[in-house]
């Protein structure tokens, strides 16, 4: 089977062909994990994650982070390829499967390199000098004369052994515990421009999604949902879709979230076109009593502007930040809001589940965490992990959304029904109109100068905590630490002289949420970066400046002088032009942004986008660039295209009509930058994103003298 | 249902659907080539291009039945006369997918672009490509590697290279 090529199953097949080897085990990837040798009988190595060598000198890595577009595939293996000194290309990926033993496996959080940057490579650097100690005992010579070099132990005489020739003895020795890694400047792969290899089959259609896995016996499902998302069926009419060929059975499922479930019904049918055709002809009927006011942006952006003037509940505060605000002469208030958004990536939710009659459970699905996926699954159909088997499919797009496995537990209620494997597939509509969504936020902002200086700065974060609705983990008097953090002096590096404070309000909604690309630093860069450039204009200061005088940390600096130079922020521009900037750190990388806008009829046009980023060390500064221009899209498509938006109940938004994303047409020129910090690895997925649409309003401002506050809004018409 | 002839990729396929099913789903579920895409259902994305009869086409919105038997139809795995296509190198060389699965539609629509209009402006290349969304945001790279099949393309006609 063609969806399997890549899977645990073929690395079974070749696990089993290598009878001995040499295998590593990396015992989970916490920061300091501790290599342990495994036994040599290699059908026991898949109880443990690993390395293997085998005799044919075929090196297979189990990466536990699957790729998104965001390049894992490349990234992960490229952290061991260079320590083992063997070429990418020669190296065997196959995608973990969530067993425990694998360690975290979830693509999130832009952790995949900064995780997995020093355990990787150790267990590259273990196998490479046990390898090299094996050559030099059985050459007989001192092991100072051999060295790794393109799968081979190379004497200084020039003779050589090959990786496969030296495996079986070499997974004889004790793991060194501290293996010696390589010195950045001897880098051969990390750092350097290397072409993806998954781009041919990408630009070729060979490559397998989800929504392209096949197995056999197969049926599909399309889903109706509630649209008030938690509704009830109160009746169901299936006399049309029943007349549609190809529909199976019209049955009565469930949407389980994290946190609730709730009723839905499904067209079971033998090809997805009929599923969805019966879906359509469906008639429910749903009892959506009560959610006109809880699902409802009107009522609940209220909320958060009433919040807004009230206390609320104190993250840190520097100094008596009211008493300094109230006695302050020089000051400012202002809300910036940003809206609910939804992930849509151009591949739907989509899963295969076969929940077998054994009670054993086989998943086929683009999800970003096999680990986070298993445990689920586990949980919903009261399983075992060992009766679980999990293959992680390609994922066309995610952003977050495919870290929450609505979908995949939907697939598993049916196909328990149908006693079938079961491919559920979410249309456009389930994906834009169901949620989850990044929150709708809302910034209350403080702050005042002093003899044109920024000396003071509140930032009061309000709105739905992903913290307490997905994970019920959050307590009433406890301010969110998720953004507290983001927002704190300690990662912000913003120095305020007088006072400053992170504050926290939750307001609660029953619009389901989630991480969207940068979580709540695409929130919250809006109020915090649009803020400092209103005080920096109070201030009289040109707004780089007054970010360079509150920002002594060098990186910062570096960051945004090489902004400054990149961008020509001081050349003189034509009125009716201007530039904004901003620069936000999260998921320990810092990206700084500069937009450059000039005034169009009633809007501005963008003339060109230039971005920065310090991620300390990558694996390869193409992808960077990549994901730092994905960012710039994905973050101009969320300051000036659609939010989601519910009135009494129903989302608003149901396909791309509705819900814009940017166009090529509408693609400024753009520039992407790397500061080369030598910094431990930061996140490269997401940090390029929460600069974005500020830089946008601080650049608009420039040009016209008009302040925006709220997102999303007209470019076209700024009103 | 009924039976259908059809010509893809110089293949011939007979498939027996119903008459309203979309060619997206023909040719995705019942002729085995899954590398034109779902998006939306609706034309509004342009992950599911086609080529018919050379034009570029919405497969999502292309009833089987209006589909004739001399139509040519053309998917991605169509493109390369069994080679890679200028184009697919060029969006190699530049790098261009991320997560790829809008990438079968987008170059749908750029060889088509680049066949009826060998050297492309940016107004050109804007006005062919703006109905394929991409939100992995590759859009920059992909007008590089248009630009870039569009120079690869000059080169060879002017025989340079050639013997």
């Amino acid at each position: 089977m063609e969806n399997i090529k890549n899977s645990r199953r073929n690395f079974l097949k070749t696990s089993a062909v290598a009878s001995f080897g040499l295998a590593l085990g990396i015992s989970g990837f916490t920061k300091d994990a501790s290599l342990k040798k495994i036994s040599a009988a290699i059908l026991k190595l898949e109880i443990n994650p690993f390395i293997i060598i085998d005799t044919a000198g075929n090196i297979t890595l189990v990466n536990p982070r699957p790729d998104m577009g965001q390049g894992s595939t490349q990234a992960v293996p490229s952290l061991l390829a260079e320590e083992l000194e063997v070429s990418l290309n020669k190296v065997l990926i196959v995608q973990s499967d969530g067993n425990g033993k694998y360690g975290s496996q979830t693509s999130g959080g832009s952790s995949s390199v900064r995780e997995l940057w020093l355990p990787i490579r150790k267990a590259g650097a273990a196998a490479r000098e046990m390898l090299t100690t094996t050559a030099a005992k059985r050459w007989n010579v001192p092991v100072s004369e051999c060295r790794a070099e393109d799968g081979k132990i190379v004497h200084t005489t020039g003779k050589s052994l090959t990786y496969g020739e030296l495996a079986d003895d070499a997974s004889k020795l004790e793991i060194p515990k501290e293996p010696k890694l390589k010195e950045a400047k001897d880098f051969k792969i990390i750092g350097k421009y290397n072409q993806r290899l998954d781009v041919p089959e990408r630009v070729t259609g060979k490559a397998i999604y989800g929504i392209d896995v096949d197995v056999p016996g197969m049926v599909y499902a399309s889903i109706l949902h509630s649209p008030a998302i938690h509704g009830k069926v109160v009746s169901i009419d299936d006399s049309e879709t029943k007349k549609v060929k190809g529909v199976l059975q019209v049955i009565k499922t469930e949407r389980t979230m994290p946190h609730r479930t709730s009723e839905a019904v499904a067209v079971v049918a033998t090809n997805c076109w009929a599923a969805l055709k019966g879906k359509k002809a469906l008639k429910v009927k749903w009892d959506n009593a009560g959610y006109e006011k809880s699902l409802n942006n009107a009522d609940y952006f209220a909320a958060t502007t009433e919040a807004a003037g009230k206390p609320g509940i104190n993250f840190e505060e520097k100094g008596d930040f009211s008493a300094k605000f109230a006695a302050a002469k020089e000051k400012l208030e202002a809300n910036y809001e940003t809206p609910f958004l939804a992930h849509a990536p151009i591949e739907p939710e989509n899963a295969i589940a076969h929940v077998k009659d054994d009670g054993s459970v086989e998943i086929w699905a683009p999800v970003q965490g096999p680990d986070w996926t298993l445990r689920d699954v586990c949980g919903y159909l009261k399983v075992k992990p060992e009766q679980v088997k999990i293959n992680v499919a390609l994922l066309g797009g995610a952003f977050g959304r495919k870290a929450y496995h609505d979908f995949v537990l939907e697939a598993c209620h049916i196909s328990k029904q149908v006693k079938k494997p079961v491919k559920v597939i979410w249309s456009r509509e389930d994906d834009i109109s169901q949620g989850p969504y990044r929150p709708g936020m809302l910034s209350h902002m403080q702050g005042f100068v002093d003899k044109g200086k920024i000396t003071g700065f509140h930032h009061h974060t309000i709105g739905e905590s992903i913290a307490r609705q997905v994970f019920k983990g959050l307590k009433e008097d406890e301010a969110d630490s998720w953004i507290g953090g983001e927002l704190s002096i300690e990662n912000s590096k913003y120095q305020f002289d007088a006072a400053s404070k992170v504050s926290w309000t939750n307001v609660k909604t029953d619009i389901p949420v989630v991480w969207w690309r940068s979580v709540y630093a695409s929130n919250f860069g809006w109020g915090q970066e649009c803020f400092i450039d209103e005080l920096a204009h109070l201030a009289k200061k040109d707004p780089l400046k007054a970010r360079l005088e509150i920002l002594p940390d060098e990186r910062f600096q570096k960051v945004l002088n090489t902004l400054a130079e990149k961008a020509n922020w001081d050349e003189k521009l034509p009125e009716g032009s201007g530039k904004g900037i901003a620069v936000f750190k999260s998921f320990g990388s810092i990206s700084a942004c500069c937009i450059t806008v000039t005034k169009k009829d009633q809007g501005v046009r963008i003339d060109k986008v230039v971005s920065v980023i310090d991620c300390g060390y990558y694996v390869n500064p193409d992808n960077v660039k990549a994901q730092t221009e994905g960012n710039i899209i994905m973050g101009l498509t969320a300051a000036i295209k659609d939010g989601i938006t519910f009135t009494n109940g129903i989302c608003d938004q149901t396909n791309f009509h509705q819900y814009n994303i940017l166009r090529l047409n509408e693609t400024p020129k753009m520039e992407v930058h790397i500061v080369d910090s030598g910094s431990v690895p930061g996140g490269v997925g997401e940090p390029g994103l929460p600069p974005i649409a500020p830089a946008l309003g601080n650049a608009v401002f420039a040009a016209t003298g008009k302040r925006i506050r709220k997102l999303p809004f007209d470019i076209n018409n700024l009103g | 249902m009924a039976i259908y002839n059809l010509s893809v990729n110089e293949k011939k396929v007979k498939v027996d659907v119903e008459p309203d099913m979309p060619l997206l789903w023909v040719l995705r579920d019942f002729a085995g080539l899954k590398g034109t895409k779902f998006g939306c259902g609706m034309a509004m994305c342009g992950a599911c291009t086609v080529h018919l009869n050379g034009q570029p086409a919405r497969s999502c919105q292309t009833p089987v039945s209006s589909v004739g038997k001399s139509d040519k139809i053309t998917t991605i795995e169509g493109i390369g006369d069994g080679k890679m296509h200028i184009i697919q190198k060029a969006w190699i060389e530049e790098q261009v997918p991320q997560c790829g699965y809008c990438q079968s539609g987008q170059i749908m629509s750029a060889v088509a672009l680049l066949k009826s209009n060998p050297k492309p402006t940016d107004t050109d290349i804007d006005a062919a490509m703006s109905g394929n969304l991409c939100r992995c945001g590759t859009y920059d790279r992909i007008r590089k590697a248009i630009h870039r099949a569009a120079e690869e393309i000059k080169v060879s006609e002017s025989g340079i290279g050639k013997r």
